[in-house]
């Protein structure tokens, strides 16, 4: 084994070394702080941490495809409230009326189509007029939350289908039907970025651009697709949390960008593109809602959790960029 | 000739790099009100020599002198408060900020309580805006200037100090002749204050018309001043290449093919005009002329990165149109680029995924990479071209730059192209990855592929070309075979002399 694929392996195990150190803190601090009697690491309250997980980690995974291209999106939130909106309020939609609960099927369909629509939306603009994505998803996503409000002012969008819910809680092999998404969801773009030709160009592209131009890649396209794939799963995202839920908000999804961008960062992808991986992302995802729920459960509330996510994503960085930078020429700003 | 005492004076100066003596014992004077021309080949040591006048790199022997007084120069603001000021080639200015603000960039005048004396700044730039005689004022946003203004804007930032001695880098590069003028008016102006000059540049007539003096490095070493009134073209030139300069060609003349590749008439807007060449199956087209010449652009048009605006390319003797470089690769045509680095590699990817990305494409069982494929194609273009690392797995950014140059050419030769073009294949390969690069481009010829070689160093384009085309600010000024070519014509088709002048 060379140098470099233990360093490799020693910076994607960093996250899990992180989530392990997370759960002996939380189980001994537990032990001495928790309101409640029940262990940190009891089975079910492990199993609810991964589905409470899938709705940002679906689409923390499509944003470590879209920053290793070296983009950002910061629509997804945006997309994801758009198609729960879609999903809910389609069922209910006279056309559709005669289906009984094919609809669900039907809806999915439109939900998700509405998100890739809206990636693709994104991806056109950036990959016509070269404007940075940055600013591209920034306005987009100003936009589609607008849409949001216009669709039904300040009223939540509701509707229950009750065989929706029970295959949502559903859980097989223990795991939750959300959960099943996000492992598969992880699973395949994984398979995607790591032995297709569009993954390997997805790290090209964020490497060096126009060393991937020279070698022959059409970069636009490329874009194109991730911006698409992204708002599927943001749309998916979506599908998997508000089927269960059953009642959208037009505030719901706000910040899950950052969110789904603090998980990607957390996970060793780099924001200037052409490095990252995918089960880090899930890594990353994890260690931050292992952290809410840790918190909550030897007693801070929602405030402290957000300050100390804060606190530890800085340090993170500032270690990695020490352990990256040593032996190197160290930048003086 | 009375001897007035030498605003500079180097003694001595050796530097040395790992591996490579860069600086040989360099000793030269800059009198006042003297405009001193150093000459040299590329990597003759002439940047390093300013690196160390300016403070970025400490001299293992010798001395500086300012006015005779023995100084040390630890950064280029210490050079620069010592009166000695560089204007470089490549402009380093804020374009977004106007020209008073980039002039005294770093040492604004202030005020009380640290507020900016835009008075003082916008009054102190006009009076040295107007010593340069330039038409435009000190409230002008820099972006908004012409490139030969932009340069005026550098040279001002030099006059804020008083300076002792000014080296001029290239000053040129990328100025139209009326600009020139202007430069020229300007550097009379600063002899006349008496001022030392030293004025690097590879054109000869402007050596000629401008300098009092030339000093000559070669090889790190300094080979002699001569006063330009009393020398010509030719003795400079001798003094530059050198005698001892090895002048096996190396060229096997082997069968050639047909031609491979041919150019007719092509121009892309001021960039170049009007060029005409062609290539054939194992031969290699060496392209030798300054930077800014217009060999690079001639490259990325044949790769498609820019559109000819007039003129043919023909391949195999039929015009194809060549849009973007995934259509010249679809053709056949392959670009080693000049920035390895920048353009060539994916510097955080490994060995072997750099090697296949042009093709991995072809190398897919159903939706998946083969990655057995793509290791077999790595092994074998290592051992063809004897590329040294650990393994296939090895970040690229971490080889020589020998080692990481033959990644890029085993990338395009694994396409099996019928047109490889490399442009500077050597630039910052140390000398024994040198060799083996030439003799692999050789040996790429005798295997018939049709090379084209672009270099601005001539010892490389003699050694590895069967025909070199001399160009000359985006037009070529003649073309030579090797048998015919000599380093004197060479040089001298480049500086922009006519060639029939040469015997």
């Amino acid at each position: 084994m060379t140098s470099q694929t233990r360093k490799d392996l020693f910076k994607q195990g960093a996250i899990w070394a992180f989530i392990a150190a997370e759960l002996v803190f939380f189980s001994v601090a537990g032990e001495f702080l928790s309101v409640s009697d029940k262990a940190f690491m009891d089975f079910d309250n492990m199993l609810l941490l991964l589905k409470q997980s899938a709705p940002i980690g679906i689409i923390a995974v499509g944003m470590t495809v879209i920053m290793i291209n070296g983009n950002i999106d910061l629509s997804v939130g945006a997309t994801f409230a758009l198609s729960a909106i879609v999903l809910l309020d389609s069922m209910t939609w006279p056309v559709f009326a005669g289906l009984g609960d094919w609809v669900i099927p039907v809806s999915w369909l439109l939900a998700l189509l509405t998100g890739c629509v809206l990636g693709a939306i994104n991806g056109l603009i950036v990959w016509k007029t070269g404007v940075d994505a940055f600013i591209v998803t920034l306005g987009s996503m100003l936009g589609y939350r607008g849409l949001v409000f216009m669709y039904n002012g300040e009223q939540p969008t509701s509707n229950l289908n009750w065989t929706l819910v029970d295959f949502a809680e559903a859980q097989v092999l223990s795991l939750h039907t959300a959960t099943w998404f996000l492992l598969v969801v992880t699973l395949l773009i994984w398979l995607l970025m790591t032995k297709t030709v569009h993954g390997r160009n997805a790290y090209g592209i964020g490497n060096n651009r126009e060393a991937a131009v020279n070698a022959g890649i059409r970069v636009g396209p490329h874009f194109l697709w991730n911006f698409i794939l992204i708002g599927f799963l943001a749309a998916l995202s979506a599908v998997v949390f508000y089927s269960e839920s059953g009642s959208v908000n037009p505030n719901d999804g706000m910040l899950y960008e950052l969110w789904a961008i603090t998980a990607v960062v957390l996970g060793g992808t780099k924001l200037s593109g052409g490095y990252g991986s995918i089960i880090s992302t899930l890594g990353g995802v994890i260690a931050i809602q292992l952290l809410r729920k840790g918190l909550g459960h030897i007693g801070a509330d929602t405030e402290t959790v957000n300050l100390v996510i804060g606190l530890i994503l800085i340090a993170v960085l500032f270690l990695d960029r020490q352990l990256n930078r040593k032996g190197k020429e160290e930048l003086k700003i | 000739m009375t001897d007035p005492t030498p605003v500079l004076r180097l003694e001595g100066i050796v530097k040395t790099f790992p591996g490579v003596r860069a600086l040989d014992g360099v000793s030269f004077s800059v009198l006042p009100g003297e405009v001193h021309a150093l000459m040299g080949e590329n990597g003759a040591g002439k940047s390093t020599l300013m690196k160390v006048l300016g403070g970025i790199h400490t001299p293992d022997e010798g001395q500086i002198f300012i006015d005779e007084e023995p100084t040390q120069m630890t950064s280029p603001q210490h050079a620069k408060a010592k009166g000695v000021v560089f204007i470089h080639q490549e402009l380093s200015l804020a374009d977004e900020l106007s020209v008073a603000e980039n002039i005294f960039l770093g040492e604004l005048p202030l005020k009380s309580f640290g507020l900016v004396d835009w008075a003082k700044l916008y009054a102190d730039t006009n009076a040295i805006l107007k010593t340069l005689n330039v038409g435009f004022d000190a409230k002008t946003r820099v972006g908004d200037l012409s490139i030969a203004n932009q340069q005026m804007v550098e040279i001002g930032r030099a006059l804020t100090v008083d300076p002792r001695a000014v080296i001029f880098d290239e000053p040129t590069a990328s100025l139209t002749d009326a600009e020139k003028v202007v430069l020229f008016d300007v550097i009379a102006d600063l002899k006349a204050r008496g001022v030392g000059i030293i004025y690097i540049s590879h054109r000869m007539e402007e050596i000629f018309k401008m300098t009092d003096r030339i000093s000559v490095l070669r090889d790190g070493s300094y080979r002699g001043t001569l006063i330009t009134a009393q020398t010509d073209e030719d003795e400079v030139t001798q003094l530059m290449i050198g005698r001892a300069l090895d002048l096996s060609r190396n060229v096997s003349h082997h069968d050639m093919g047909p031609v491979a590749l041919e150019a007719r008439g092509l121009s892309c807007g001021d960039l170049f005009r009007d060029v005409s060449f062609s290539v054939r199956q194992g031969e290699v087209l060496g392209f030798y002329g300054l930077v800014g010449a217009g060999r690079t652009e001639i490259a990325e048009t044949l790769f498609g990165l820019r559109d000819p605006s007039a003129g043919q390319i023909l391949l195999n003797g039929e015009e194809v149109r060549i849009s973007s470089p995934m259509e010249a690769i679809r053709l056949g045509i392959s670009l080693v680029p000049e920035d390895r680095k920048g353009q060539g590699l994916v510097l955080g990817m490994n060995c072997r995924d750099n090697m296949t990305l042009p093709q991995i494409d072809d190398l897919r069982t159903g939706p998946l990479v083969s990655e057995g494929a793509e290791v077999a194609i790595f092994d074998q273009y290592r051992d063809k071209l004897d590329i040294r690392t650990p393994g296939w797995r090895q970040t690229v950014g971490n080889l020589s730059g020998g080692n990481q140059q033959k990644i890029v050419i085993g990338k395009w030769l694994s396409m099996r192209p019928e047109v490889l073009i490399v442009d500077e294949p050597t630039r910052g390969i140390d000398v024994g990855s040198k060799s083996e690069i030439h003799n692999l481009i050789r040996d790429l010829a005798a295997q018939g592929y049709a090379v084209i070689v672009i270099s601005s160093e001539m010892p490389e384009v003699l050694h590895v070309s069967d025909r070199i085309v001399a160009m000359y600010s985006g037009r070529v000024m003649r073309e030579f075979t090797s048998d015919e070519v000599t380093e004197d014509s060479l040089i001298q088709a480049i500086s922009g002399i006519d060639g029939d002048k040469v015997a």
